[in-house]
């Protein structure tokens, strides 16, 4: 039939590979598409082309055209109404100026090297935590840092930290020997209670007689009020985030647990912080807490605010931890169970690297807010760089001066936020083991 | 139904000891208020392979998961290898380490290697060293005839292949009694059969196995007793050949016709 035939079809030679069109490739074809695909897409962008041009041309002046050398707003408007006529230029000489107390707050400054040297420490012992590229042996560091950090910020002798580690160490030691007879729980309660002896009790005469006799590296002693800026960000912060995770993990599960006790305990805990502000907790800090303590004991500012950051942050860590549980199948735990493997290890070989997994994205938010909330600490009275921008004002030699401080001062939160913010992505991309 | 039975299997090797593996009275569980299983007799000996089947809620996997504490049962008594089941958690890790257990949807650990995926257990429960832990894994990752995945993540493998890797898991372990929660019913018709090939081979090494399928197929061929249940009770169990050409309770019956039936 005549049909059969027309279908019947053989190619003789193949042909040659061609050139797309011009229009089809390349970056013709992306603004085609995603700028002019029809009248009104081209007229919106005409329109963005426009606003885009008069912000840059209002900004970029004012940002580029800036003073840099001066010391104090009168003079920086001198040079600016010099060179331009006018002052409508920004003034970024009060950065350069005050660039040593936006940074250290009233950290004497023979003793900068030593916030230095830790800030450089912190950035090695974080490396191994957070690219697992890095050699192994870098974790004792990071173990250390805590320790080195309070030496070196604070000063006085070693003893001091090294009789705090003491008490981790000791605490650590007994919890291996009760481990061996009893119960985890056990075994817990007495890590705490021999480190709180160490502590309370033992450590204190050790430390004051090693002082006396053998004051070991000894550093010139820095009160917490004298810290501040960008500084007692970054040592609340990343106390902050580095106790919170921990801490928000226990609570989560805590939350779940069949134990009425420790789950009343941890919802308790959980819904109370999370109702209350933050700032009403850090004027708990300053003010109220050393009307509970028995008198006497200095408990330094500082400390007292990362602890108060921390509980707050890790009621939150804990929600958000709970969400990566909640979205685990519960097969994942059946198959933990059955294969034998205890509550703590299944926890911590299947269920935790799955579920903070998922959670990556909530944890990092709760990072990023709890960063941003260091500046909180400026109204109980601790110059971080938000409370120093006030003070700087306060002098008459910069009274006035508001952009040039707030713009450097977001931009420093921003690289920091950002930075994390790529980190979390790259994390995520890297652990992505389930499709495909 | 009958995609085991192009692999020849030879019954002779298919012996039962009188040694008792697990040793069932009276169990009773509760959901609530409802009686998931009632009066629930059942003696396992080594070397059994017992296929229980029935209506979707009658209770077959809640029993099977009783054994190894999946559930807990609230009257009665289960003897595992000669340990009680009661809240005591050394003995429930002990017996949990001696059941090995393969689930409908696998349960492999998707952030883990196949191969870690196995030396898990043997490593973190049975403290053995990381290199003799890998050679037992490829050791049983050949046996279900995947070494060469061992390296991949479960998410790039295919149903059946993913729960072979199970099987392998939980053989890691090594065992002495297996349990099968539906393993074929999530998997494609041409993936059921390299399962199945895997099951008949450890029946055959002689492993004690209580499996929930509606392979009946399989039943007949492997299968030295079938139970099954109906209503959280056991309403009748046989022999294979029994079972199938004479069924007694009318309920079976019905059950055989519906699923035999087409």
């Amino acid at each position: 039939m005549s049909t059969t035939k027309s279908l019947s079809y053989v190619r003789k030679e193949i042909l040659e590979q061609q050139p797309a069109p011009r229009s089809q490739v390349g970056f013709t074809r992306w603004v085609r598409e995603n700028l002019f695909s029809g009248w009104f897409n081209s007229i919106l962008t005409l329109v963005s082309i426009f606003v885009i041009y008069k912000v840059a041309a209002a900004a970029l002046p004012w940002l580029l055209g800036g003073v840099w050398d001066a010391s104090s707003l009168e003079e920086c408007r001198a040079v600016l109404n010099e060179r331009f006529g006018n002052t409508h230029y920004a003034c970024w000489a009060v950065i350069t100026e005050r660039w040593n107390q936006l940074l250290y707050g009233f950290y004497p400054d023979t003793e900068y090297w030593r916030a230095n040297l830790a800030f450089f420490l912190m950035l090695a012992s974080l490396a191994p935590v957070l690219f697992d590229k890095i050699p192994r042996k870098m974790l004792y560091l990071t173990m250390a840092f805590p320790f080195l950090l309070v030496w070196l910020v604070w000063g006085g002798t070693l003893w001091g930290v090294i009789s705090v580690a003491a008490g981790f160490v000791l605490g650590g030691v007994a919890f291996k020997l009760v481990d061996r007879y009893g119960s985890m729980a056990l075994s817990a309660i007495a890590a705490v209670v021999v480190a709180a002896i160490w502590w309370l009790f033992i450590s204190p005469s050790v430390v004051d007689g090693l002082n006396a006799f053998l004051p070991f590296g000894h550093l010139q002693e820095v009160q917490s009020r004298d810290l501040g800026g960008f500084m007692i960000c970054v040592i609340i912060g990343i106390s902050g985030i580095a106790l919170s995770l921990p801490i928000g993990i226990v609570l989560a599960l805590g939350r779940q647990s069949d134990l009425f006790v420790v789950k009343t305990i941890c919802v308790g805990f959980i819904e109370f912080i999370r109702g209350v502000p933050l700032i009403t907790l850090l004027f708990t800090a300053s003010l109220l807490l050393n009307y509970f303590l028995p008198p006497g004991t200095a408990f330094d500012l500082t400390l007292r605010v990362i602890i108060m950051v921390t509980l707050f942050s890790s009621a939150y860590m804990a929600e958000v931890i709970r969400g990566g549980l909640a979205a685990l199948p519960k097969g994942q735990y059946e198959a933990a169970d059955a294969l034998g493997l205890d509550y703590w290890k299944a926890q911590r070989l299947v269920i935790m690297p799955q579920a903070l997994k998922i959670s990556i994205p909530g944890i990092v938010n709760t990072f990023i807010g709890l960063f941003k909330d260091t500046t909180l600490v400026m109204f109980i009275g601790i110059y971080d760089m938000l409370g120093l921008s006030n003070a700087i004002r306060a002098n008459s030699a910069w009274n006035g001066i508001y952009w040039e401080l707030f713009i450097f001062i977001g931009l420093v939160f921003w690289i920091c936020c950002f930075a994390m913010s790529r980190y979390s992505q790259w994390l995520e991309r890297k652990l992505r083991t389930d499709h495909r | 139904m009958s995609l085991a039975q192009d692999r020849a299997i030879d019954r002779s090797k298919l012996t039962v000891s009188d040694e008792v593996a697990i040793q069932i009275t009276n169990m009773n569980k509760w959901y609530g208020e409802f009686h998931v299983l009632r009066d629930i007799n059942l003696t396992v000996n080594r070397g059994e392979r017992i296929v229980i089947a029935g209506p979707s809620g009658s209770g077959k996997s809640t029993m099977i998961r009783c054994i190894n504490r999946l559930e807990e049962h609230q009257k009665g008594k289960i003897i595992v290898d000669g340990t009680e089941l009661t809240s005591d958690l050394k003995n429930i890790d002990k017996i949990r380490s001696e059941v090995g257990m393969c689930f409908q949807h696998f349960n492999l650990f998707p952030h883990l290697t196949i191969l870690e995926n196995c030396t898990l257990a043997p490593m973190w429960v049975r403290k053995t060293p990381k290199r003799e832990a890998e050679e037992l894994a490829m050791h049983f990752l050949e046996k279900v005839k995947i070494p060469e995945q061992a390296d991949k993540y479960p998410g790039m493998l295919s149903g059946g292949q993913q729960q072979r890797v199970a099987i392998a898991r939980s053989l890691c372990m090594q065992p002495r009694i297996m349990l099968f929660d539906e393993p074929t019913s999530a998997l494609d018709p041409e993936m059921i059969k390299e399962v199945l090939d895997t099951m008949i081979e450890l029946a055959e090494e002689g492993m004690t196995m209580l499996c929930v399928t509606h392979e009946m197929g399989f039943a007949r061929q492997v299968a030295n007793r079938v139970i099954f249940m109906d209503q959280g009770q056991i309403v009748e169990q046989n022999e294979p050949e029994e079972f199938f050409n004479n069924p007694k309770s009318e309920r079976t019956k019905l059950f055989l016709s519906q699923i035999l039936g087409h």
